[in-house]
């Protein structure tokens, strides 16, 4: 095929192969050329290395030896890759954190590469959602093979529209495709073909993003041809879809009533199904981040990029969804004000009891509304149907405002509340990137970046408040974890959200309070993380925070998922209760069981987070009662 | 001239200096790009130096930071190996397992 075809029949659909032939599927074993590749790596030599054997391959390639200059070209030309190729140890970024990122942000598959070939690492790899791992050196027949990753990719992308589009197309694409990813990923033994089987099965995937701006692209016309543009999860998008699934419960969840329940037109059952894929592994990651405290600043990211590998489309889609909501929850919260009573009747979905805890734990200690880090109240908005959720989430957020959203890193609607500047560096954290990355780039701000203020503007806040939330966690803990704690409570009924934020916000206290957060095991307690989101959100709230959290987060454990979401959003202290609270009721939803296991970790972190930011707030620890099975996180499935 | 090229070649793989992804380097040289294997054993040899004198440099002070030394040792391993410097990968290797146990005479 010549270039110019292969190039754009990857950038549309991504699949020069299945393009090619619709009907044959000869085209699989042509490595697309002109495949838009960015390659990082501190080595200049491998740098070079890597770059004459791609364009080789007949690729484009764009080498960078920096992670943050990387990251800048990925956003300032969103589409202008295809894939990016990653090295694990890098002196500036984690190249699982950009990993992360990349994955949040942009949603392109990344492989990761390096001389390194431990399975821990590998492991890690994987769980940070690396569509691959090379080993070095790596040999030219692996970097033939790069390209199914971005069929792959794209694939799912194309399996909602065939619905209304040739089925038969879809399906010979899908046998290409499934050839494809079959076909082996150079012989590296520990390349991590994940991609294949999840691909393969389920079209989620990449999952199409469906821009809402472009309405329903694919619709039927793109059925057989590649060209479908993806379907992009805007913020809007996810809160819609991590409401319903909250409303839904986690664990019941199905696309079908997601589906019903979103009530967008033009998306399709694929779409959510995808999407729902993607959520649950970045709720499972978050549960099994506890791991990572490490630095707060980094190890939140850290932890939640290994979750957020998997669910970075996640992750963006809770930020989404939570400055969503933010931005109304946030008016509701304010209205709501520490209404914690509020909340809790109104947790009248399942996570209702959880809330209940939740309110009373964010309440308890800190009547600050950091209760909203878990509960995106913005998020909430929308979700109305779920009502208390939102109520609660409200009243976190009001709560949060009071505090100081600095946590409101997850949800926006506590960054309204909190009007304190906080700097938000990182607005341009996009909306997307779920409190996770916000949590991540957070780290990079460690300034707290102003969540409260955006919160009105949601999407922006959203991303900012993740990213704020990050940075707050780590640098102090910055009260804009409420942000990234937001976006998480934002949705009661997103028990996702709550994970990712709590977790985000987790990291980020535990950033600032010690490394140690970012264990926030989203799993267990997407509410849990909404605590922990709390918590660093709540820095400021510390005081209350840490002991709230912390008593919380053991509660939260051992209740049931939902249960353990109010726990943990009542752990932090104040803001963190929030979280709980919300994280309760979204875990409920979420798969809150697995999620404890994570969520027991996250406790653990939490503990230390909270104590050091009881230390902070003078507080003393609350309660360091994450001891509660939390710690048992460490088997979390990662 | 061209002979002993050849020939040193030879006894650098056979001594173990260099393996299969030297050769796969100047596989990637070709008329487009002549100079290729120059050009990266050069950076190579550049980039190795700069690494070598910080590690001379760790290992002259008095107390060993072998966290350091070893990230170090894991850089100039990666770039060993991807230009198929064998021998210099495997030194590395064994130096980082002295460095994980803590072996300052190692």
């Amino acid at each position: 095929m010549n270039p110019s075809d292969a190039r754009g029949v990857l950038r549309s659909a991504g699949g020069s192969s299945s393009g090619k032939n619709q009907g044959g599927e000869s085209v699989v074993e042509m490595s697309p050329s002109g495949l838009r590749v960015l390659v990082v790596d501190d080595d200049p030599t491998c740098l070079m290395l890597f770059e004459r054997m791609l364009r080789t391959c007949l690729y484009q390639v764009t080498k960078c030896n920096r992670a943050e200059l990387a990251l800048s070209l990925l956003r300032k030309n969103k589409h202008g890759f295809d894939i990016v190729i990653s090295d694990v140890h890098m002196p500036d970024m984690d190249g699982f954190k950009l990993l992360e990122h990349v994955g949040l942000e942009m949603d392109l598959p990344v492989i990761m590469m390096s001389a390194d070939d431990s399975k821990s690492v590998v492991l890690k790899g994987v769980t940070h959602g690396a569509v691959d791992y090379l080993i070095k050196p790596v040999r030219m027949e692996a970097l033939k093979n790069i390209w199914q990753h971005v069929v792959r990719k794209r694939r799912t992308e194309w399996n909602v529209p065939t619905h209304s589009g040739s089925v038969e197309e879809t399906g010979e694409r899908q046998q290409q495709q499934q050839r494809e990813g079959v076909s082996e990923d150079g012989g590296d033994d520990n390349s991590s073909s994940v991609n294949e089987g999840n691909n393969n099965w389920r079209s989620s995937g990449s999952s199409r993003k469906r821009k809402e701006e472009e309405g329903e692209e694919q619709g039927d016309d793109d059925a057989s041809n590649l060209k479908k543009p993806r379907v992009v999860w805007s913020v809007e998008l996810h809160q819609q879809f991590v409401a319903a699934v909250n409303q839904l419960g986690v664990e019941k969840a199905v696309p079908k009533k997601i589906l019903e329940l979103m009530n967008v037109p033009g998306l399709t059952r694929e779409n959510v199904a995808s999407h729902l894929q993607k959520y649950r592994i970045y709720l499972r990651r978050l549960g099994g981040v506890s791991q990572h405290q490490g630095n707060l600043n980094n190890s939140f990211m850290t932890g939640q990029d290994a979750s957020f590998g998997s669910l970075s489309p996640l992750n963006g889609f809770d930020l989404q969804a939570l400055s969503q909501l933010p931005a109304q929850s946030l008016a509701q919260l304010q209205a709501a004000g520490l209404g914690r009573p509020t909340m809790v009747s109104k947790s009248g979905l399942p996570g209702s009891s959880i809330v209940d805890e939740r309110s009373i734990f964010s309440f308890k200690t800190q009547p600050q509304m950091n209760l909203l880090h878990g509960v995106p109240t913005g998020m909430e908005p929308r979700q109305l149907p779920i009502g208390n959720r939102m109520t609660i989430q409200q009243q976190i957020a009001a709560v949060r405002a009071g505090h100081s959203l600095q946590n409101s890193g997850m949800r926006m609607p506590l960054a309204a509340q909190q009007q304190q500047p906080f700097p938000r560096p990182q607005s341009s954290i996009r909306q997307t990137l779920l409190p996770n990355r916000v949590v991540s780039e957070r780290s990079g701000f460690s300034g707290r970046s102003s969540i409260p203020e955006s919160s009105r503007v949601l999407p922006t806040s959203y991303t900012n408040l993740a990213t704020q939330q990050h940075s707050l966690a780590f640098s102090n803990f910055q009260q804009e974890l409420p942000v990234s704690s937001f976006p998480l409570a934002s949705a009661p009924g997103l028990s996702v959200r709550k994970p990712l934020v709590s977790s985000s916000s987790y990291q980020e206290e535990v950033n600032s309070s010690e490394a140690g957060f970012t264990s926030l095991s989203y799993d267990m307690f997407s509410s849990k993380q909404n605590d922990w989101d709390l918590r660093s959100v709540l820095s400021p709230h510390q005081e209350a925070y840490p002991s709230s959290s912390m008593s919380r987060n053991n509660n939260t454990a051992v209740a049931a998922t939902d249960h353990t979401r109010n726990h943990q959003q009542q752990t932090p202290q104040g803001m963190v209760s929030h979280h709980q609270v919300y994280g309760n009721g979204g875990s409920s939803s979420m798969k809150v069981k697995s999620e404890t296991m994570a969520f027991h970790e996250q406790y653990s972190n939490q503990e230390d987070l909270m104590s050091a930011l009881l230390k902070q707030e003078g507080i003393g620890p609350v309660d360091t009662e994450f001891d509660f099975d939390a710690y048992s996180l460490d088997d979390i499935p990662v | 001239m061209q002979r002993q090229v050849a020939l040193i070649k030879q006894s650098l793989f056979d001594q173990g200096y260099l393996d299969e992804q030297f050769v796969e380097l100047e596989e990637l040289q070709d008329d487009a790009n002549p100079n290729f294997v120059e050009e990266v054993s050069t950076l190579y040899f550049k980039d190795s130096a700069r690494l070598i004198n910080s590690i001379d440099q760790a290992l002259k002070r008095g107390s060993f930071d072998f966290n350091r030394l070893d990230s170090y040792m894991h850089q100039f391993k990666g770039s060993s190996t991807s230009i198929g410097a064998s021998k210099v990968k495997t030194e590395c290797t064994m130096f980082r397992e002295y460095c994980r146990v803590g072996n300052a005479e190692g």
